[in-house]
Parts: structure tokens; C-alpha cells; sequence
């Protein structure tokens, strides 16, 4: 680089993207997802579900302060957090099989990134115009016409950003009463804190970051190069029908494409799908939409920018037949993905259909291993704690099971039976004594077993534990 | 197009529209030289203001002594403190109610409650004030005589009012007038070497471990006219008086023949201070607290 020669600028602002309203079958496709996604997100909280008298009837419920969480019929407590941790799992394969399957469609259909700031550029041609009418409003001065329009824009994409952060508390409590709450100004401070913050990141990535927030700030786009190989069907420009690109009527030495730009015009994130795979590329297929309408007024076949592996491009070149879609799809590793994915699904759902509605742990006192009394027996501490996830109050009965003479005391409770209140834990402590002399307290460990059963359902569970006994040897 | 010796063979090739490259090449990749968003140098010098206010609103710059204050006055240890006052304001309510209750109704049954927080609150106290001699597991220590509270062997009585008692009063301890007292007569050059030795084979007879069948008559003629005043005539001790029951399985110091003499020769004085504010002035719980101790160490088992 000569003296003379300009330095290269450290610091770029953002090119605005203006993108064209376009039509066609996978723009319909966004629509549906974008409908069905957003009513999923903004109707759930509203839904009832019946539980009976002492619990929320919410269908879905993240309630924190009582540590519980709500699925319709199904209630996660905390110590079955695993249910949570596979989904998450599971969310991370799926992610993984779409990705090395059908490239980023995440990104591309369902990312709420992607659907409310399409959602926000709906709204924006709605009052501003389409790409003509918005640029043209971005290069001219400040006047009232523009002034209102974009005051217009600001405020629908504020009630929309507001509607966002607020159906997000709902989840989080009983949505009809927060509601209230809410415009009464009775809502816990953190209520209002949450919806401001997702108010504001609503309107900002929504409204001006947009793409920014793909290329810059999330970690996926660089993840999923990674998940890509030749097989991955993606969003890709048929090059070697479409070049030499060209304008004009003699089409003689020209390819298909004739460069009108539509394909850029109608894109997201402002790039030009022909220069090739582009880490900015969220494949949202506007561009084939845009291009097949192009192809069929100028009466060629359409698919010039199509969704198709890597291997296509080269196939079709050297004039092969091309791979089927399922071929490119079903190979090992989406194979692997997949197995992956069922065997942990159908696990979670065998482990929910046979979790018990009583939980019990054991877990021995070992500070001091035990204790001495004065009868000179040896006498073992147990915390156990026992949940009861039935619908009513219960009582419990704990007892054991050995071959040793020995006997089980709860302290501060008769009969070995203890009251433990609806959808709560309790903590028990429970004694177990050898008699002096006897095998379990000279021995060093004897194993035995807890039974507790609810007396009124007569459900059993059991813990398998240890005894310490003196160890004379 | 003339062909460069020295260009890779898989040489990436630049296309129009590319960025400039920062001239670097390794195997023939080359990295761009792309700018950064502008918005992102705006952010960072945000951030730049952000510190500069930050650091006049908020202790933040280190001096010799301390550092500066901050306009806003911030104070973690204020906060620690103000935190403290408002936990100690929400409980005034429970710890005056535990207070005022008869000691023996905190329980699971009459009151679920002062139970609750008896048991949690008296586990912290004991975890800070009282581990240090009966052991993070109330087990005790007995080479050094501290009580195991876990058994059902208690000098002083175990029932919940007994055990509030030591607890507020302490024993041997001249702060509290009204701390336990009993002192054992250390018997070297009171009582024979002869019997010192038949007393301590006495005392293994009648707990029950192996002695010297010998001795037994002499030790118990012994045991009868120095030691049962206090051990009572069969030895079970006296809990009015603080005297240990030398029947069953449990020793303070041990049972051995050598812990046994050691004992008649010198005797022992285990000392434990008093803990209730109300009744000395080197007491360090409230009464509140005391009372929830008390309900802990009867609840480990030993309580009777």
C-alpha cells in the first residue's frame, strides 16, 4: 500500500437493507411458520388446563417460586430436572440433524430472530412502502410526511415489542391475574423489569439490528460451518446455468441469469446469493421465490437459485444425473443424529410414564457413622426425604426389610407413620438400631432395605441403604 | 496469465467485491482485512462512558487507605448490615412467639411452625457456637470429655427443659451463679493404692466389662462408703447431682481400666460456658436462640 493511497477505513457503518416484497411457494411457507410460531408463543399462557383444587390451571407454567413446571398433564419437580436437561439435549441434536441435513433452516424459518424481524419488516412496508418507496423516504430530508411515517412505524413496532416482552412473564405466573395486576400497576417489580428489557431488545434487534445480530452476535452461523458438508441441502445459485450473467435480448452467449437483481433485492441480509456460500446467508429462500417468478416471465425453467447440495452443482456441469433429495438427506451421520435423537425421546417418555407419584431418598448420617447407647445397642441416622406428587395429603409409613433384628424409629412421630402435606417434601429423620450383641451392630456393614408406602393410595417405593455397626474386628 | 512459482496450489482465489486482504497468507489463505460495524466502536466507547460514571458514582479507584467512596455512597458491608436488619425484622415476629411458648409445645405436631425454625436456626447456632467441642455432628469428643449429645445418656437430665437449662447456664463456670455444679473428690492419697484398684474393678463389674473377680467384694465395700453418695448405691448415677451413671455403655472419658483409675485418682471437671444473654453477661445468645439450640440437641435422637 502506497503513501499517497487512501487508508483503508477501520470502521464500516451498516449498509441498510431495503428488502422487496416477493411471493411464491416458500415466502407462504414463512407465513404459515410465522403465524403458527407467534401464536404458539403469544396463545400458550392463556390456555387452562384442569388440575384440581390445589393446583394452577395453567397448561403451561414455569412456576419458580414453587419450584415447579407445568406441561399440560405433565408436572416436572425440581429433582426430575433431567426431563429439562434431555429436551435441551434433544433440541441440540435436532438442531445438529436439521443442520447437516437441510443446512440452516432453523435460522431461516423458525430463529425468532428471523420471525420478528420479518414481522417488523412487514410492518415497515405496510406504513413506509415497499424497497422503492422506503428508499426513496431514506435519502429525503426530514419533512412531516416523513416524520409520521416513521412515528407510525416506531410506535406499532413499540406494541408489538411490548406484546413480545409481556406474553413472556405470562408463562412465568397465572396469566389472567398478572395481566390484571399488570395494568393496575400490582405486578412485582420484576414483571415489569422483564417486559422492559424484552420491550427493548424486542424493538432494537427487531427494528435496526436485524441482520447485525446474525452475523455478529450469534454463535450458531459459525457452529453450523461446521455441521455443512457436500451432502447438506442448501440455498445455492446454479452457476453454470446462469453465467456468463447478462442484460438483454441477444442471449446468445449468455447465460440464464439476466441480472436484474431481484434475488438481491428481496434478500434479508443484503447479500447476493451468486457470489456463492456466504456466512451471512440465513437461507430464507426469499431469493428462489424472487428468482423463479423472474424465470417463468422470461420463460425459461425455474430453480436457477434452488435449495441442492454442494455435489449438485458439480454434477449437473459435468452433465450427470442428479443425486435424488433422500439420497442426499438419509446418509450415516443424519442417520446417527436421528438415532440419537429417538433414543433419548422415547427414553424420556418411558421414564415419564413410569415415575412414581412418591419419591424417596435416603441419605445416611455419617457425622458420626453411629451411635452408641446406653444399652450398649448401635443406633444408625437417616435423612429421608420423601415427596409426595399425589394430589392430597397423605400419610406415609416407613418401614425395613432385613434379615437383622433390626428396629426403625422416626424421630419426633409414632406408629413409624409421618404426615407429609400436598405437592411437598418433607424431611425425616429416622433412626435404625441394632441390638448390642447382635451381627448388624458388631459387623461392619449390613445392607437393608426402606419401604415407604402411602397409606391411602397403598403405593410402595423403596431405597436400598447401609448400616454401620461397630466393626469389633 | 503468467504462472507464479511460488503460488500455492490451492491458492484461494479472490473474487470482485471481496474485502482488501491484510496481505497475510498461510498455505494460500488469506485473511481479509474486514472493518468492524461502526455501531460497534459506538458500543465501545459507550462502555468507555459507562466506566468513567461508574467509577464517580461507585467506589472504585484504590488509594492508600481504602478507596474513593463514590458519589451514590454504595457500601457492600452497609448492604451486608441493612440485609441482616431486615431478616432480623421478618423473624422478630417467630423468635418472640418461641419465646413465649411453653418450650416442650415446640414440636412437629403443636407447633409446625416454631419447630421448623427452631430446628433450622438452632442448627446454625450450634454449627457456629458449639461444634467446636461436641463436633459439627453433636457426637462429642470423648478423649477430651465433651459430650456425645447424640445417646441417650445424658449427667444432667435430657429432657428439653434440663437441656435449655445447661444450654443458658453453662457448667462449672463462675460467670453464671446459677451454672451446673458437682465436683468429684480426686481419691489419690485419699483411698489405698489397694483400693483405687479394687474400686476401678468395681465399676467394670457393675458396667458389665470384664474385671477381676477378686477384687469385686473390696471394691464394692469401697464404692459403698466414698463413691455412693454422689453414683447412688447401685452405681446409676444421679442427674439432680451431675453424677455420671456408671452402669450402662457410655463413658464421658472412657471405660478402660487405665481411663477408669485415671478418673478416681484426679477426677474430672468438664466446664461449659453459659450461653443465654439474659443470665450472664459473657452469654452470647438471645434467649430465642438458646430455646432453638435446645430444640435442636433434643430432636438428635438423645432427647427425652
Amino acid at each position: 500500500m502506497s503513501a499517497t493511497e487512501e487508508p483503508q477505513k477501520l470502521y464500516a457503518s451498516r449498509e441498510p437493507v431495503f428488502p422487496k416484497r416477493v411471493s411464491g411457494r416458500f415466502r407462504n411457507l414463512k407465513w404459515v411458520i410465522m403465524i403458527v410460531t407467534l401464536g404458539i408463543y403469544y396463545v400458550t399462557p392463556w390456555i387452562r388446563w384442569d388440575r384440581g383444587p390445589n393446583l394452577p390451571d395453567q397448561a403451561v407454567l414455569l412456576d419458580l417460586g414453587g419450584r415447579r413446571f407445568f406441561f399440560f398433564w405433565i408436572e416436572i419437580w425440581p429433582h426430575e430436572f433431567y426431563f429439562v436437561a434431555g429436551l435441551l439435549i434433544m433440541a441440540g441434536l435436532g438442531l445438529f440433524l436439521f443442520t447437516s441435513a437441510l443446512g440452516r433452516v432453523w435460522c431461516g424459518y423458525s430463529c425468532p430472530q428471523t420471525v420478528w424481524t420479518d414481522l417488523f419488516f412487514t410492518v415497515e412496508r405496510w406504513i413506509e412502502g415497499d424497497r422503492n418507496a422506503r428508499l426513496r423516504l431514506w435519502r429525503q430530508g426530514w419533512d412531516f410526511h416523513k416524520i409520521r411515517l416513521r412515528l407510525t412505524k416506531y410506535i406499532v413496532w413499540l406494541l408489538i415489542a411490548v406484546a413480545t416482552g409481556g406474553a413472556w412473564v405470562f408463562y412465568f405466573a397465572d396469566a389472567p391475574t398478572l395481566f390484571i395486576q399488570l395494568v393496575t400497576g400490582q405486578a412485582a417489580f420484576v414483571a415489569y423489569t422483564t417486559i422492559g428489557i424484552l420491550t427493548f431488545t424486542t424493538f432494537v434487534f427487531g427494528g435496526f439490528m436485524r441482520e447485525q445480530v446474525c452475523i455478529y452476535m450469534c454463535p450458531w452461523p459459525r457452529i453450523q460451518a461446521a455441521m455443512m458438508d457436500e451432502d447438506t441441502i442448501t440455498v445455492a445459485y446454479r452457476d453454470w446455468r446462469g453465467e456468463p450473467r447478462g442484460k438483454g435480448k441477444d442471449r446468445e452467449n449468455l447465460g440464464d441469469c439476466i441480472d436484474c437483481n431481484a434475488c438481491v433485492n428481496v434478500c434479508p441480509v443484503g447479500i447476493d446469493i451468486r457470489d456463492g456460500q456466504q456466512l451471512e446467508c440465513i437461507t430464507c429462500a426469499l431469493c428462489i421465490d424472487a428468482c423463479d417468478d423472474i424465470m417463468a416471465k422470461v420463460g425459461k425453467p425455474r430453480g436457477l437459485i434452488d435449495y441442492m447440495a454442494l455435489t449438485d452443482e458439480a454434477n449437473e456441469r459435468a452433465g450427470n444425473q442428479k443425486k435424488s433429495v433422500w439420497k442426499h438427506i438419509f446418509r450415516l451421520r443424519t442417520i446417527i443424529y436421528t438415532v440419537l435423537w429417538s433414543a433419548i425421546g422415547v427414553g424420556l417418555t418411558v421414564l415419564l410414564f413410569i415415575r412414581s407419584d412418591i419419591d424417596v431418598t435416603v441419605a445416611p448420617v455419617r457425622n458420626p457413622q453411629f451411635v452408641m447407647l446406653s444399652d450398649g445397642s448401635i443406633r444408625n441416622t437417616y435423612d429421608v426425604r420423601i415427596r409426595n406428587m399425589t394430589h392430597e395429603n397423605s400419610v406415609f409409613e416407613i418401614t425395613l426389610v432385613s434379615d437383622q433384628p433390626l428396629q426403625i424409629e422416626l424421630e419426633g412421630q409414632e406408629n413409624n407413620t409421618v404426615e407429609v402435606p400436598v405437592d411437598s417434601t418433607l424431611l425425616q429423620r429416622v433412626y435404625v438400631i441394632a441390638p448390642a450383641g447382635s451381627a448388624a451392630a458388631d459387623e461392619n456393614l449390613t445392607n437393608f432395605r426402606f419401604w415407604v408406602e402411602d397409606l391411602s393410595t397403598e403405593t410402595r417405593t423403596y431405597q436400598d441403604t447401609t448400616f454401620f455397626g461397630r466393626d469389633l474386628e | 496469465m503468467t504462472e507464479d512459482k511460488n503460488k500455492h496450489p490451492e491458492e484461494q482465489v479472490l473474487m470482485e467485491g471481496d474485502p482488501d486482504t491484510t496481505g497475510h497468507s498461510w498455505d494460500g489463505i488469506k485473511e481479509f482485512n474486514n472493518p468492524l460495524p461502526r455501531w460497534w466502536l459506538w458500543t465501545f466507547y459507550a462502555c468507555i462512558v459507562w466506566g468513567i460514571g461508574y467509577t464517580v458514582l461507585y467506589p472504585a479507584w484504590p488509594l492508600i487507605n481504602g478507596a474513593t467512596p463514590g458519589m451514590l455512597g454504595f457500601s457492600t458491608r452497609a448492604n451486608v448490615a441493612d440485609e441482616i436488619q431486615r431478616f432480623d425484622d421478618m423473624n422478630a415476629d417467630i423468635r418472640q412467639r418461641i419465646t413465649e411458648v411453653e418450650l416442650a409445645a415446640i414440636n412437629p405436631t403443636d407447633n409446625p411452625d416454631l419447630y421448623n425454625y427452631a430446628i433450622q436456626g438452632g442448627a446454625a447456632t450450634f454449627a457456629t457456637w458449639c461444634s467446636q467441642c461436641h463436633g459439627s455432628g453433636a457426637a462429642g469428643v470423648q478423649a477430651s470429655g465433651y459430650p456425645n449429645l447424640l445417646d441417650d445418656d445424658w449427667l444432667w437430665g435430657g429432657t428439653i427443659d434440663e437441656v435449655h437449662y445447661t444450654i443458658s447456664h453453662g457448667i462449672r463456670n463462675e460467670d453464671d451463679l446459677n451454672a451446673r455444679y458437682s465436683e468429684m473428690t480426686a481419691f489419690e492419697g485419699i483411698l489405698t493404692e489397694e483400693e483405687i484398684g479394687a474400686v476401678v474393678q468395681y465399676v467394670r463389674n457393675i458396667s458389665g466389662q470384664e474385671h477381676d473377680g477378686a477384687l469385686v467384694e473390696l471394691g464394692g465395700q469401697v464404692f459403698y462408703d466414698n463413691c455412693a453418695a454422689c453414683h447412688m448405691d447401685d452405681g446409676t448415677g444421679d442427674q439432680f447431682l451431675g453424677a455420671p451413671n456408671l452402669t450402662d455403655a457410655i463413658w464421658l472419658y472412657g471405660g478402660s481400666e487405665d481411663a477408669i483409675e485415671y478418673t478416681v485418682r484426679n477426677a474430672r471437671f468438664g466446664v461449659m460456658p453459659p450461653w443465654s444473654a439474659d443470665a450472664s453477661e459473657v452469654g452470647r445468645l438471645s434467649e430465642a436462640e438458646v430455646r432453638s439450640v435446645a430444640v435442636y440437641v433434643h430432636s438428635l435422637g438423645g432427647g427425652q
